[in-house]
């Protein structure tokens, strides 16, 4: 007999998603779908408008994230100028990206995913949030809200606002950094990145207590697609694409991002608005890979900076051998990214060159196609244009980091669903390791689906003749 | 038309407005009377220096004794008139106004490259347009990005026609006009032309500076980054009509 249990509060994800489960005669699951189920359409509304429109247009896509398509945005626009841009303006861009990192992977870890570690898979649902996490432990709690708060005060004192700034431009950036400017963000970084190495410390206490979950989130082998330098290092903001297989062979590298296309092809399917990114020499639907942070420290030989170089070297030792495989790590890899991004800041912000006023070149358009690739939290996020003679837009492909990982968060639905589902019913621990293998990807929908609405999660059980016998909502 | 140059001789009149005693030289309008005084009074079609058109409907004032309002920028002042600027009926039209203005095109002034310098958006904020009541026509319109060094969104065109009379009665090309009836209504280059392909404009760049919202707006600028400077007009426009 069909039910619905609602259970409170929203579950912790950025955007709105369906998961149904398609049962056999026995019970066993068959089949695990992860749906994005409205549109927003931003690729088709942006035609007919100025190119240099893009970067504002595009950031409103997201409220998390919207510093990652202001650059990769700019960056399509500077390849439809064709410049290069003032080397201090990149460093710039490279600062707001990494303040925008350290925000984002803080929010994912301490708002969204610490619930469930701290508390437990099958605690108190009315609970399992950031204020639960407080009462247990406010002192990690604290950690959190300053350490996302940190990111985005620099991003406000870079570009003059937290959510949509408009400071980057193509050609660079508006305004150079001013001296207060610098001293004001150099003062919050020791803060920053005591709380970071202190909240990592913490984590790899708490890991070998997952061991259950670690090997069954996200398990399978699939491919990890990033940026790396020309060294083959941790990158964020610019360099080349590479591509490692499940064994860690590299097999595809330095390949420049204008190219993605070669790398990348992309389906579609009826049950979902978020498209299927997969790699194009081995088809669809065998091309899975996986973009992040887990993806961008296994294919990273060194971060660069001290701490994080260390904690890179404590990452790879998760696993005896090969890439590290579990999507359980992702939280791991995040908290190795913040070290990174705010020991990288510093190290930016005291170049003799940052104060260097010359941070724009200006240019009209110079050629009528436009790539720019960047890393956003989440992953390798694409803006594509094509100009007409007047510089209108007259066609957009975005291609989303949480894009990237869809074939990927939809295998690890299927991984977690047989190892915890029980057929013949639904209990809410199970509903929370399917939305937990989920938050490890810290999907953010709204941008991977250009969808809005008030449906945060529900799973649907259907039997073999496709009716649905259970339901289990949330929000 | 251009505003006729004063009169030597003009007689004076004295009126009230806002329960304040004002005196005036006949041939002025009541907005420049009150611009004189300082006291505001909003408006969009109106420019100093350039002719009366009465399009925006934003100067209404009421005028003790007389059921209709009356446009402040096309009312002379008279004598023993009693003039109310800013009553409750009047700041109620005011904002529904707008928010007919932003429900009519596509103002999406997050992304404008006008946005914090745009006479609509300050004049929604005065006016308290926090939402608008009316549904939005997200009616599709065409920019013209053809010129060389300047673009034409029709999306964010309130047909204030400042551009229509700055290249008419100052510049002396009249590369702009206005085409078509009631919605379909639109400013046009030459005869309906695109802007770039115009043999009249001459690219002095007048109607972008007098445009008031991110309508007509240079070439090159990016969201926020278009600012206006409209101090050239005044005294263009008094050199001219000394001439």
């Amino acid at each position: 007999m069909s039910r619905t249990i609602t259970i409170e509060p929203v579950t912790r994800i950025e955007g709105h998603a369906r998961i149904t489960l398609q049962l056999g005669d026995q019970g066993e699951v068959e089949d695990a779908r992860f749906h994005l189920t409205q549109f927003r359409g931003f690729e088709k509304f942006c035609e007919g408008r100025p190119y240099r429109e893009m970067p504002a247009l595009t950031a409103r896509t997201c409220g998390i994230c919207p510093v990652s398509h202001v650059l990769a945005s700019n960056k399509a626009c500077d390849h439809l100028l064709s410049v290069t841009i003032p080397p201090t303006a990149e460093k710039l861009r490279r600062i707001m990206n990494l303040a925008q990192i350290t925000q984002s992977h803080a929010l994912s870890f301490f708002h969204l995913s610490s619930p469930d570690l701290l508390l437990g898979w099958d605690s108190d649902p009315a609970t399992r949030n950031i204020f639960g996490v407080m009462r247990q432990d406010p002192a990690l709690a604290k950690d959190g809200i300053r350490l996302r708060q940190i990111g985005q005060m620099i991003i406000e004192i870079l570009a003059g606002k937290k959510i949509h700034p408009t400071w980057v431009v193509p050609g660079g950036v508006a305004e150079a950094l001013t001296q207060e400017k610098r001293e004001a963000i150099l003062k919050l970084l020791p803060e920053g990145l005591e709380i970071a190495k202190r909240t990592y410390g913490f984590f790899k206490t708490l890991v070998p207590k997952f061991k259950d979950e670690t090997s069954h989130f996200g398990t399978r082998p699939t491919m990890f697609m990033s940026l790396v330098t020309p060294k083959g290092n941790l990158e964020h903001y610019d360099g080349f694409l590479r591509i490692k297989d499940a064994q860690g062979r590299i097999v595809e590298d330095m390949v420049p991002t204008v190219d993605y296309q070669r790398l990348v092809g992309e389906a579609v399917e009826d049950f979902s608005y978020m498209k299927f990114p997969y790699y194009k020499p081995m088809g669809y639907p065998k091309g899975v890979y996986r973009v992040g942070p887990l993806a961008r420290l296994n294919n990273a030989e060194a971060c660069g900076t001290p701490y994080a170089d260390v904690a890179l070297a404590e990452f790879h030792m998760l696993q005896e051998y090969g890439p590290i495989t579990s999507s359980f790590h992702y939280h791991y890899a995040r908290l190795v990214e913040i070290i990174f991004a705010i020991e990288m800041m510093e190290r930016l912000l005291k170049d003799p060159d940052i104060l260097d006023h010359r941070v724009r070149a200006r240019a009209r358009s110079n050629r009528d196609e436009g790539i720019g690739v960047s890393e956003a939290p989440r992953g390798t996020l694409m803006h594509h244009y094509r100009i007409d003679d007047d510089g209108l837009i007259t066609w957009v492909n975005l291609i989303i980091a949480t894009g990237h990982n869809n074939l990927a968060m939809n295998q690890a639905i299927r991984q977690v669903a047989d190892a915890y589902v029980d057929g013949n019913h639904l209990q809410e621990g199970m509903l929370n390791r399917v939305e937990a293998v989920i938050r490890c990807y810290d999907p953010c929908l709204s941008c991977a689906s250009h969808a809005f609405g008030q449906m945060p999660l529900l799973i649907e059980l259907k039997d073999a003749a496709g009716q649905v016998v259970d339901r289990l909502t949330r929000g | 038309m251009p505003p006729p140059a004063p009169q030597p001789n003009v007689r004076v009149v004295t009126l009230t407005i806002d329960g304040k005693d004002f005196s005036a030289r006949a041939d002025e309008t009541v907005i420049e009377l009150c611009r004189e005084n300082k006291i505001p009074i909003p408006s969009l079609c109106y420019m100093d220096g350039l002719s009366i058109w009465g399009a925006c409907r934003l100067c209404l004032v009421e005028v003790v004794g007389q059921g209709r309002l009356v446009a402040a920028c096309s009312t002379r002042v008279a004598e023993g008139m009693n003039i109310r600027t800013n009553t409750e009926r009047l700041q109620r039209y005011r904002r529904t106004i707008v928010e007919l203005l932003f429900a009519e095109r596509n103002h999406v002034c997050s992304v404008c490259v006008s946005n914090g310098h745009c006479e609509l958006q300050w004049l929604a904020q005065k006016c308290g347009v926090d939402h608008v009541r009316v549904p939005y026509r997200q009616v599709r319109n065409e920019v013209d990005s053809s010129h060389e060094m300047f673009r034409l969104d029709h999306n964010r065109c309130i047909l204030c026609t400042r551009c229509v009379r700055v290249c008419d009665e100052i510049e002396g090309a009249h590369t702009w006009d206005v085409m078509g009836r009631g919605s379909d209504c639109r400013v046009i280059t030459d005869l309906a032309r695109p802007w770039g392909e115009s043999e009249t404009c001459t690219g002095c760049g007048k109607c972008v500076q007098v445009c008031p919202t991110g309508a007509l707006v240079k070439q090159g600028t990016s969201a926020g980054e278009m600012v206006k400077d409209q101090h050239f007009l005044p005294i263009l426009a008094r050199r001219r009509h000394a001439q």
